[in-house]
């Protein structure tokens, strides 16, 4: 079925959606499109895309010093990510991961920095704490679209923002610092703290729990019956009941883990990075976590991969603008158009997109391309 | 707490002028939101519209030295990203919401970076000439009311006068119907000879120049400078403010004044240098809109269709 046509180009619609080697690799495809057009940009603002790319690459890899601090900014981002793409494999449209993230931030920093316990209780406590706050924040928009039908994507934004001005709240007056010129807390206990696994850098253990996190994850998603449930939910929610699965709870789980495991992300950088709650200490990893997951395909591998790709361009963004004045910015412009070229590839897999050359013989189609067009 | 204060008739005054100020740009940028939302689709890209209608508004203010032009610009950016929204939910048929944060991760660059390319990196960019008050002869006399509603600048007018035409479109006219029926269900509206697509793209660029009038009006408006994420989350305020008007322009009237109310008394609160812990009167719109939606106090349904991509019969 002919969908467009305009001077030579056809798009068409096809039969069947594709999955070839192109499907697979499409976020990587999105990366190079996305860098590239990024790379327009740069050049159109007047700088040498390649010198600032270089800058970019050295500001992120270049030294160990550079690497462990991409490797700290990965930390948020994969265990958010990994969250949530345990709840969008239930099929949860959750953007809560940046709420989720500021509450186990305020649970852990209440433990760590109020609680009298044995010092070697106290650093478990202090990240069972986090996940705890992440956990209630991802359930209770599981629990309302489970029982009361409500959709989880408006919820999960309120509470980002309810999250975001009751640790406003907490840091104006019950927990701000004396004397109180800034909006933060006090320091956690020594004893609460995730300690730095590699002297002379910001790398802290929270590095290692993210790693064995993304292990757990895969093992839950894929070698448990409980990832079955849930994906099984996700993948046609009627099939499921009618297998015998409790949708319902299994959609208010995922979403609890999803939450829990972005509390966890604000534990590391609440206990392992600031050692304090801080206002803004997120600072949208948790929305980043979206295109994460997103670009990591809800696989625990491809949100590591993306979530080391979204560090680095964190990290190499500053070096990039101090060297050639180029707008650390423009990372988020590469970021944004990586999940849009993502979403477009789901387009190619439906579509064929053919450019009909004048014909050589009589009228036929040449220069085909199926799926790259 | 001084009560003096907080009922003296100046400090009334500044409250209610206050909130009609905050409203004005949620109201603008919700009843775009209704024309998105009515036809089933999910605009989480109001943040990125209204970000870069603040942006491209403050630029064509700073290009042409004149508001009004500003306000142009604004609405053509934001019809820009209008279109984008479109071809992600119509034509690529792919997820709103993922698609929608991608718009705000998007935006939020794009206009950072240009900001930085423009007036250069860390440069605080001279304030361009914004919208002046227009105070409307003699009814801005009136006690109250006059300095409540008649001492504003113009945007603040229009959006106030869009929400009965917006009601009128959408419930009176054949577009407002088709658009109802699109959102409600499309595979019967296409049935009837409604092209769905169509349908959704105009509701997405109407949405757009709404979201860009209203960035605008942040920009230029309330203020006569750009800064990096100056929407700090009104455009998620505005998708509340949709959700808590249960999707009726007059509904959105009433929660933008109260979302706008709660925003106001903050501001008047700490400017009289009343201490109080404001954050709660901040989290009101959101704790709101979750209380409403799950139905506590009357309950809310959204269109049936509301985030689905339509697909005809045999497509996929």
């Amino acid at each position: 079925m002919k969908l467009f046509k305009w001077r030579n180009l056809e798009i068409e619609r096809r039969d069947q959606a594709v999955t070839n080697l192109f499907t697979v690799l499409a976020p990587v495809i999105a990366i190079v499109l996305s860098f590239a057009v990024g790379a327009v940009i740069i050049a159109l603002a007047g700088a040498n895309p390649l010198v600032a790319y270089s800058y970019l690459a050295y500001g992120a890899f270049g030294t160990p010093r550079m690497l462990a601090e991409t490797a700290v900014r990965t930390v948020p981002l994969l265990l958010a990510g990994l969250g949530l793409a345990l709840a969008y494999r239930c099929g949860a449209i959750s953007i809560g991961a940046e709420g989720q993230m500021v509450m186990g931030g305020i649970f852990a920093a209440v433990v760590g920095i109020y609680l009298n316990a044995p010092a070697w209780l106290l650093l478990p406590l202090t990240i069972l704490a986090g996940f705890a706050g992440g956990a209630l924040w991802g359930a209770i928009p599981g629990l309302l679209k489970a029982k009361l039908g409500v959709s989880e994507i408006i919820n999960t934004i309120m509470l980002n923002y309810i999250a975001i001005y009751l640790m406003a709240y907490l840091l104006d007056i019950p927990m701000r610092e004396p004397p109180g010129y800034f909006p933060q807390s006090a320091p956690l206990q020594v004893g609460a703290r995730l300690p730095v696994i590699l002297s002379g850098t910001r790398l802290h253990a929270g590095f290692l729990l993210a790693l064995a996190m993304a292990g757990l994850v895969y093992l839950i998603m894929f070698r448990l019956p409980l990832g079955f449930r849930i994906r099984a939910v996700g993948f046609n929610p009627h099939a499921a009941r009618y297998a015998g699965i409790n949708v319902e709870r299994n959609i208010i789980l995922a979403m609890l883990l999803s939450g829990g495991l972005a509390g966890l992300a604000g534990v590391g950088e609440v206990a392992g990075v600031h050692y304090r709650l801080l206002a803004g200490f997120s600072s949208q990893y948790g929305f980043d976590a979206i295109a994460v997951a997103l670009l990591g395909k809800l696989h625990p591998t491809g949100v590591i991969l993306s979530a080391a790709f979204f560090g680095a361009l964190r990290v190499g963004a500053n070096m990039m603008q101090r060297s050639v004045q180029v707008p650390a910015a423009v990372v988020f412009v590469i970021q944004g158009l990586a999940v849009l070229f993502v979403l477009g590839n789901e387009f190619l897999r439906r579509h064929i997109v053919r450019l009909v050359l004048p014909a050589r013989g009589a009228g036929q189609a040449a220069g085909t391309a199926k799926g790259v067009g | 707490m001084d009560w003096e204060l907080l009922l003296s008739y100046s400090f009334l005054v500044g409250l209610l002028s206050a909130t009609i100020r905050m409203a004005a740009p949620l109201l603008l940028a919700g009843l775009g939101g209704v024309f998105t939302a009515r036809v089933g689709i999910v605009n989480i890209a109001m943040e990125g519209t209204m970000l870069v209608g603040a942006f491209t508004a403050f630029w064509g203010a700073h290009l042409t030295g004149n508001p009004l032009w500003g306000a142009l610009f604004g609405i053509a950016g934001g019809v820009l990203i209008g279109l984008l929204l479109g071809f992600i939910s119509v034509t690529v048929r792919a997820n709103q919401v993922v698609g929608g944060t991608a718009i705000n991760i998007f935006a939020l660059g794009i206009t950072s970076f240009l900001m930085n390319v423009v007036f250069g990196i860390g440069v605080r960019p001279s304030a361009v000439t914004s919208f002046r008050a227009v105070p409307i002869p003699y009814l801005e006399d009136i006690p109250l009311l006059g300095p409540m509603l008649f001492n504003h600048i113009s945007l603040v007018y229009l959006s106030l006068l869009l929400v009965p035409v917006v009601w009128y479109v959408i419930y009176r006219t054949p577009i407002g119907l088709s658009m109802r029926a699109v959102g409600e269900h499309p595979r019967a509206a296409d049935t009837l000879g409604v092209k769905v697509g169509k349908v959704r793209y105009a509701a997405c660029l109407v949405a757009g120049a709404f979201g860009g009038l209203a960035g605008a009006f942040l920009s230029i408006g309330q203020l006569s400078v750009f800064m990096e994420n100056i929407t700090a989350g009104r455009g998620y305020i505005a998708v509340a403010a949709v959700t808590f008007g249960k999707w009726n322009p007059f509904g959105v009237l009433g929660s933008a004044l109260l979302f706008g109310a709660a925003e106001g008394f903050q501001l008047r609160l700490q400017s009289a240098g009343v201490r109080i812990p404001y954050q709660f009167l901040l989290m009101l719109p959101y704790v709101l809109t979750m209380v409403a939606l799950a139905g506590l106090v009357g309950r809310a349904t959204p269109p049936a269709a509301m985030g689905k991509p339509y697909a005809k019969e045999g497509g996929r």
